[in-house]
């Protein structure tokens, strides 16, 4: 079977291109040129193509299998870096990697795989896809310090039908990096790529700054009554939830921002809401109203919740308040598996937490044995 | 297996490789004053006679150079002399490097330079230096170099022909030109990589790139490469014209047509070269495709990290979308029927993909 592996240059897509390879199959290397590797770090004269990119051509020759370079900068520009930034001045706080997959990775690749006919994309992720009675389900990787499901909740039902994920049965990082070298990849040892691929050394606030100025103009701390605590040097710098760079009274986090007056709202912490709404949803289960749990952040605990699917999005009734910050994801999961999930949208400001006054009923995962029970 | 990709870099010629194998053998510096350097010399200067008589020039006009690309830069900084740059919209990146700021004679939608245009930027201003090809790399189109050279006399202008694809591949004489000089490329007429000249149709003084130890006659520094330059007399010998190509060209691109493919280029192009655009389908995708297919063929520049970039040759003839749908079809000097037959399996084969998948053009 001829399968397209999106070989990033990392050990996990090169073990993928590895394992696939031994196990017969024709693997065809498909790397994305995302972003001039040159201008993101700041060195002169470096190549526009970057390390990563050498590497994965190394363990393509390696492997003897055929590897190809794609350009897809003048549309990661603007499905990503472009979204990233005018997030971040709309005062929210966004997820490049989910707006990457939906873009270049599981449209743009997988549209590559139909026209070389390709009969599935392969990519390094850490989800697991398991062929259900109602065709393909999305579902947590083995090892839960690696699952990446939160990142692949867009993932269509289509896409998944034609995508494999090769990790997401490992037992964990060192698994993967044995099998890299037992297959002899030199990028059995590189070190896991951190943070957001494009912002080079975490300053991710330099990218924004030059794109939307206006999202780092200084402005005001206040509280939800009004009351100024203090200055701010651009709301870029603030997601909901944040106590750091706050400079105000133990205890505070910031619980919105207000872009258009450029303000910073901090509150006690437990000024949450039960109450989330979602916008660009997509179902991996038939839409409707459903008992599960669901994740707010890359790295948040699983809350049981009540999710029904509206006509423009979804809306979530949490079981206890919780800070969500909008611009991120809520994903849906029922025990192992991604039922679906959508981007948070920004309440209008509601000056009491109505919520605050219901007592937050047990935190139980819902719908499956163990279900999440893993994090943290 | 099918190797269509001659523009890039032509096979080898046997008897390019005989003359290598020879000069491989012979010890001495060209620049030595004993016997073995005389037996150098003698090698470097049989060749640079053979290229001089194949391509109309004079032996003493011709500057061997590393390549296509070091010969274009050579003429481009040594003939300019303080003259302002005028070059063609569809220039190699070895003009276009070595020329940043220059003027743009633009092409139309065939990918030929407009005369008239040229008129009228040497009408006005200063002397200038004029870069035409006359061959383009990704159309095969052929520019009017001759009608160019006159009107370059008639305002005194000087003329630099890049030549690199047009040389073995169809008649190039530098006197009949007109032109003031030709860039010559020995890989590209079935010579080794690594040799190529600038040949000289005037006394035009040449300031060199590198001085070094006057090698030359002082317009090129640095110890010539005697075997690939014995490769490229002895490749150039053999290259004379490719008309015999055009049947196989022609097939391949009827072909395509049948399957959707719109020819880009103009009326008078080289015999081996097709370029071949396939609405709603990216000119990388196409490349791939086909290589996993065994038939290796081009698109765009090829950047050094090996990815597609977009064709300003063909954005510069004005095809909009279609710019970064094409592909370079160019049949190497020992193409067979066979070679072409892949081709036209692999293309069908991928253009119905595309049909049955119905997707919308990814533009």
């Amino acid at each position: 079977m001829r399968i397209l592996v999106a070989m990033s240059g990392g050990v996990d897509s090169s073990a993928v291109a590895g394992l696939l390879h031994e196990a017969g199959h024709e693997v065809v290397g498909v790397t994305l040129q995302l972003y001039d590797h040159g201008a993101a770090t700041g060195r002169r004269g470096a190549c526009c193509a970057g390390q990563d990119i050498h590497d994965a051509r190394a363990v393509a020759d390696r492997l003897g299998i055929s590897h190809y370079v794609i350009d897809r900068q003048a549309r990661f520009r603007a499905a990503v870096i472009d979204e990233f930034a005018a997030t971040y001045a709309a005062g929210e706080t966004p997820v490049p990697c989910v707006r990457c997959n939906q873009s270049v990775k599981f449209g743009d690749l997988l549209e590559l795989a139909g026209d070389l006919g390709a009969a599935a994309l392969a990519t390094g992720h850490y989800v697991r896809r398991i062929d259900g009675p109602d065709g393909p389900e999305l579902h947590r990787a083995a090892d839960p310090a690696r699952d990446q499901s939160w990142f692949l909740f867009a993932t269509t039902s289509a896409q998944l039908a034609r995508c494999r994920f090769p990790l997401g049965t490992m037992p964990d990082k060192r698994a993967v990096r044995a099998a890299a070298a037992r297959l002899g990849l030199q990028v059995a040892n590189k070190p896991d790529s951190q943070d957001i691929c494009f912002v080079p050394a975490g300053s991710y606030a330099d990218i924004v700054a030059k794109l939307r100025p206006d999202a780092v103009e200084p402005g005001e701390i206040v509280a939800r009554d009004g009351r100024v605590l203090g200055r701010h040097q651009g709301i870029a710098r603030y997601t909901v939830g944040q106590a750091r760079r706050l400079g105000v009274a133990g205890g505070q986090v910031v619980v919105a921002l207000d872009a258009a007056r450029r303000r910073v709202i901090v509150g006690p912490r437990s000024e949450g809401s039960r109450q989330v709404r979602l916008r660009e949803v997509n179902w991996l289960v038939a839409p409707g109203e459903r008992r599960c749990m669901v994740k707010l952040r890359a790295r948040d605990v699983l809350r049981p919740a009540q999710v029904t699917a509206t006509p423009g999005g979804a809306h979530v009734l949490l079981d206890a308040p919780a800070l969500a910050a909008p611009g991120q994801a809520c994903v849906f999961y029922d025990g192992e598996r991604v039922l679906g999930g959508g981007f948070i949208t920004a309440e209008p400001a509601v000056d009491a937490p109505a919520a605050a006054a219901l007592s937050p009923p047990p935190c139980r995962p819902l719908g499956a044995a163990n279900g999440g029970v893993a994090q943290r | 297996m099918a190797y269509l990709d001659a523009n890039a870099s032509e096979p080898l010629r046997p008897q390019a490789r005989e003359a290598m194998l020879a000069a491989l053998d012979v010890t001495g510096n060209p620049a030595s004053v004993h016997a073995a350097g005389r037996a150098a010399r003698r090698v470097v200067e049989q060749a640079r006679e053979t290229i001089a008589r194949r391509f109309g020039a004079s032996a003493e006009s011709v500057v061997f150079t590393s390549g296509g690309t070091e010969a274009d830069a050579l003429a481009v900084h040594g003939l300019a002399a303080g003259r302002r740059l005028v070059i063609g919209a569809t220039e190699h990146d070895a003009i276009r490097a070595a020329a940043p700021g220059a003027a743009v004679l633009p092409v139309d939608r065939e990918g030929v330079a407009d005369l008239a245009a040229l008129e009228r930027l040497l009408a006005d201003g200063p002397p200038a230096l004029v870069c035409l090809m006359l061959a383009n790399n990704e159309t095969g189109t052929l520019q009017p170099v001759e009608q160019a050279a006159a009107i370059c006399r008639r305002f005194g202008a000087t003329l630099h022909v890049d030549g690199v694809q047009a040389a073995g591949r169809m008649p190039v004489d530098l006197a009949a030109l007109g032109a003031d000089s030709l860039a010559l490329s020995s890989h590209k007429l079935g010579g080794p990589l690594g040799a190529g000249a600038l040949l000289l149709g005037t006394a035009a003084a040449l300031v060199p790139l590198i001085a070094g130890g006057g090698q030359e006659r002082g317009r090129r520094g640095g110890t010539p490469s005697l075997p690939a330059i014995a490769g490229f007399a002895a490749a150039a010998e053999q290259a004379r014209d490719g008309a015999y190509l055009a049947e196989l060209r022609d097939w391949a691109e009827a072909a395509a047509c049948r399957v959707g493919a719109v020819v880009c280029g103009g009326a008078a192009r080289l015999p081996n070269t097709a370029c071949l655009a396939l609405p709603g389908m990216r000119a990388e995708t196409q490349v791939i495709a086909l290589d996993l297919a065994g038939v290796q063929v081009s698109a765009g520049a090829a950047c050094s990290s090996g990815k597609v970039a977009r064709s300003h040759v063909l954005d510069a003839m004005g095809l909009g979308a279609l710019a970064g749908e094409a592909i370079r079809v160019s049949l190497p000097w020992n193409a067979t029927p066979a070679d072409v037959e892949c081709f036209v399996v692999a293309y069908v084969e991928m253009a119905e993909r595309r049909k049955a998948r119905g997707f919308a053009p990814n533009r």
